[in-house]
């Protein structure tokens, strides 16, 4: 009997694996040694849609170190009806036919025995295409577009929107626009694979190797036993590496057809030209309020481009039926069908670009009202979900709201805008409230309770930086009433069973769940004397008992900017972001969570804009340097806080971190920037241009 | 040795010599981690614009990634694997655990070797972009975010872990400069 108890759950803590990644001793995909490894270099189309001619693949075969060269004449076949997690996606077959429905799309790989031979017989590989017209031109009234899938974020018409907005006292009707974006982990897709006999192996950078080795299984026409991916640790997915990658893909064919281990890593522009981004939007709020700030209507259309191979949503209107009551709410999501890369979640997907619009168009109402924009966020708190009538499970966006106006000093400010200068420069600072849904996805877990008083954990986790590794082990002692000495927690391998991958927000949750079930049930039998015992839970059963309710976490993000007048230059001085995330597991790593997503959101709001050339249909900044993200120098100390929060019903009553601090910011940044220049800008990011013209690229409404 | 288009080099890193026979075009990032098993420097970019790869050449930061191996015979490589002397990790390794100033990690060896070299210029001396009094005779700039911020700049995280990693140097050179 353990008499010093004392629970881990709710402790800062450093990370587990944190000495191995301050040493380098940490292993990434492209670091793991495999002895007989060729190097595999992805060739990427350069036209936005037509036919592969020809690929005159004589012309690199005698150049030295090459093995060989796949294009679609000797790929292995893959299936076309693997699902994915849309349905079945062309994205995923690569090599399988000459069309070219994207540029960026891989066309080839070249196989060699060193990386640099291999990328000298890719860049000499000569391709020639027969080009057919393009059309990569977004817009939210193209003839093209249909309503999106409602596999989630389907649209609601709830009251009678025309009428409120015609009788509302004031009306706000504005247009916003993001650009694509890209999720830009600093680690670039790499993946491994080798044929052990009928196991064919893969080593590969992904946010789930149990979901992404299914669907590898899938594609190559392989009973799920016969392929195992793993991916110790990961340098960053945010969404792009959610899925089974090209990088994977192409490496388990170029191991199938040379039978030796292949090893495929993008480099930065491939990762850029053929891995997921966040679609352009264009959204078009209306709401209608009484002059006293009552709302009577909120309108959200939003538009996202979207590529022919590949369902995908991109749901911008999920705060716009959670955030606020109104007698009348309206949504809906057009998807547009470009020849573009397919889109896929980016950090905090929809309700990233969602809130930018919707959080702005409740700053210009409050301006429009004369009223403190936070007083006109609490005049309107709903008491059920605005669109579902379901109750919330919690809601602590008040005390968000409450609190950071406190921390922040928000009571003193002046709310019209420039009025506040500090030498040549402009000040002002802005607010935005946010939510992001919370839940688990079903996944097991196994413990084995050792001779030794240790408890072997094994769950198909992964840690991209989240801290999962850390949070489980910690999650496990609890559960298991012992301390995290105790616990060897086992994560990121296919074979430890069905498990969610990192994504949704619902990771550490889900994981949680299924370790905390097997826990319970290993303690029932405590008096069991055998060691080793094993026990393995699935939380399917559970999931399903989960009451239905409006569950979200909430924030109320906090920005101060200055704006120089005379070159448009906007920085941000302060942010501050306080947030209910239900019960902190590790409140130092939640911390770095919620920062970091807040410094993604700045980066959204400053800096991040994904160009494409409207002649070729090409992606031109496909780098660092072109594409830039918040280095150093953008970013000032950021402060979050947390108010106290529980989930009910959710074991620990934990809700996810890692996307709730992406959301908000840009429109707290932009609000911002507003009350300092009194220019709304309403197309992201924020360029200096776009804070000079005072919006001259604003169009009328419908 | 030398054909055409590789030959053998003598690379000095971490304070071991190694002999290898290097493709030309190879550089000193890959060499560290094809040929010499160096995967402590990581590669976000290949072209000079991350800092993942970031080593420290004769005591002087560099991007490894857009340095040629054979350009770099003859010089000191220290990569992040030999920040920690004895096995015992450095302050600026125990500093960055602390405050957590990584998240995936991936930027991390590279912040760390660009952050000592930073620290290690500073002391010198050198100025920044940021710093007020550029004057030949001016004291070294004192050490605060900003200063930090802006050395710093070349080495980008996308975990966004930023704020935690100028924590932690500047205590790192807080600490030391008592110790001092
Ligand atoms: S890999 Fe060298 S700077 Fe990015
Ligand atoms: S810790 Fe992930 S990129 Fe810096």
């Amino acid at each position: 009997m353990n008499t010093t108890f004392t629970e881990a759950v709710g402790v800062a803590r450093p990370r587990v694996e944190g000495r191995d990644k301050v040493t380098g001793a940490a292993l990434y995909a492209a670091d793991v040694p495999v002895p007989e490894l060729l190097f595999g270099a992805v060739v990427l189309a350069t036209i936005a849609r037509g036919r592969v001619r020809e690929i005159d693949v004589a012309a690199v075969q005698d150049m030295p170190g090459v093995v060989g060269v796949i294009d679609h004449r000797n790929a292995p076949r893959l299936d076309p009806e693997t699902q994915h997690f849309f349905g079945p996606d062309g994205g995923l077959l690569l090599l399988q036919d000459d069309a070219v429905p994207f540029a960026g799309r891989p066309v080839a790989l070249v196989v060699a025995r060193t990386p640099e031979q291999a990328e000298a017989a890719a860049r000499a590989l000569p391709v020639r295409y027969d080009e057919e017209p393009h059309d990569t031109a977004f817009d939210a009234a193209h003839p093209a577009g249909r309503p999106a899938m409602t596999l989630f974020d389907g649209p609601v018409d709830v009251g009678d929107v025309t009428a409120e907005l015609a009788g509302a006292e004031v009306v706000v009707a504005e247009r916003y626009r993001t650009p694509e974006e890209h999720c830009g982990a600093m680690e670039p897709h790499s993946a491994t694979a080798w044929w052990e006999g009928e196991r064919l192996q893969a080593i590969d950078s992904d946010q789930g190797p149990f979901a992404v080795a299914r669907v590898l299984a899938a594609l190559f026409r392989l009973e799920p036993a016969r392929v195992r991916v793993r991916t110790e640790h990961v340098g960053g997915g945010f969404g792009s590496k959610g899925m089974c990658g090209p990088q994977l893909i192409l490496a388990a064919m170029a191991a199938t057809l040379f039978r030796r281990p292949v090893r495929v890593t993008l480099t930065r522009a491939q990762v850029f030209l053929a891995t997921a981004m966040r679609p352009m939007t264009e959204q078009v709020v209306r709401i209608g309020a009484t002059a006293d700030g009552r709302l009577r209507a909120i309108d959200h259309a939003a538009a996202f481009e979207i590529s022919p191979l590949s369902e995908y949503i991109e749901g911008c209107t999920e705060l716009t039926k959670t955030l606020y009551a109104a007698p009348a709410i309206r949504t809906r999501l057009t998807a547009v069908p470009l020849d573009v890369l397919p889109p896929f979640s980016m950090r905090a997907p929809g309700a990233a670009p969602g809130s930018f619009a919707l959080e702005c168009a409740i700053d210009e109402l409050a301006e429009r009202l004369g009223l403190d924009p936070i007083e006109l966020r609490l005049r309107n708190e709903p008491a059920v979900g605005p669109a579902s009538g379901l109750p919330f499970s919690g809601r602590n966006l008040v005390a968000c709201l409450r609190e950071g106006a406190r921390r922040f000093g928000w009571e003193t400010r002046d709310h019209r805008p420039r009025r506040r200068r500090e030498g040549r420069l402009l000040v002002g600072t802005g607010v935005a409230a946010s939510s992001f849904s919370a839940g688990a996805f079903p996944s097991t877990a196994s413990i084995t309770a050792e001779p030794d008083g240790t408890y072997r954990v094994l769950v198909g986790a992964t840690d991209l930086g989240t801290g999962a590794r850390t949070a489980l082990t910690a999650i496990a002692a609890d559960a298991l009433g012992t301390t995290v000495e105790r616990i060897r927690l086992r994560i990121s391998d296919s074979e430890l069973g069905p498990a969610w991958g990192a994504g949704g927000s619902r990771g550490t949750t889900s994981w949680a769940w299924a370790i905390t079930q097997a826990a319970a049930e290993l303690r029932a039998r405590a008096r069991d004397p055998d060691r080793p015992v094993t026990v393995t839970a699935d939380t399917t059963g559970s999931l399903a008992g989960l009451a239905a309710l409006e569950r979200h976490s909430f924030s109320a993000v906090f920005a101060e900017v200055t704006a120089d007048p005379a070159t448009g230059e906007v920085r941000v001085r302060r942010l501050l972001g306080m947030f209910a995330v239900g019960r902190v597991v590790n409140p130092l790593m939640a911390r770095s969570q919620v920062i970091g997503g807040m410094i993604g959101g700045l980066s959204m709001a400053l800096h991040e804009e994904g160009l494409r050339d409207p002649v070729s249909g090409r992606h031109v900044n496909a780098d660092f340097a072109g594409y830039h993200i918040a280095a150093h120098a953008d970013v000032p100390d950021v402060e979050a806080g947390f108010v106290d929060d529980h989930e009910p019903g959710i074991p620990l009553g934990i809700k996810g971190v890692g996307e709730i601090g992406n959301v908000g910011t840009a429109a707290a940044i932009a609000n911002a920037v507003w009350h300092a220049t009194g220019t709304r800008v309403r197309t992201l990011p924020i360029r200096l241009d776009r804070v000079l013209e005072d919006g001259v690229h604003e169009r009328f409404m419908p | 040795m030398t054909d055409g288009t590789s030959g053998t080099i003598r690379l000095h890193v971490n304070g071991v010599t190694h002999e290898r026979h290097v493709d030309h075009r190879r550089t000193l990032l890959d060499a560290l981690r094809e040929d010499l098993g160096h995967t402590g420097p990581k590669k976000g970019c290949d072209r000079g614009q991350c800092g993942a790869c970031t080593v420290l050449l004769d005591g002087r930061r560099v991007v490894s990634c857009l340095t040629l191996a054979v350009a770099a015979e003859g010089a000191a490589v220290t990569t992040v694997e030999a920040l920690a002397g004895d096995g015992e990790p450095a302050p600026l390794q125990r500093a960055f655990v602390r405050f957590d100033g990584f998240q995936c990690g991936f930027c991390t060896p590279g912040q760390l070797c660009s952050a000592a070299g930073m620290l290690a210029e500073h002391a010198a001396g050198w100025p920044s972009a940021v710093t007020a009094d550029l004057s030949p005779d001016a004291p070294p700039p004192p050490l605060d975010a900003a200063e930090v911020r802006e050395r710093m700049s070349g080495n980008l995280c996308r975990c966004g872990a930023y704020p935690s990693i100028v924590r932690a140097i500047l205590d790192t050179a807080a600490g030391e400069g008592v110790a001092e």
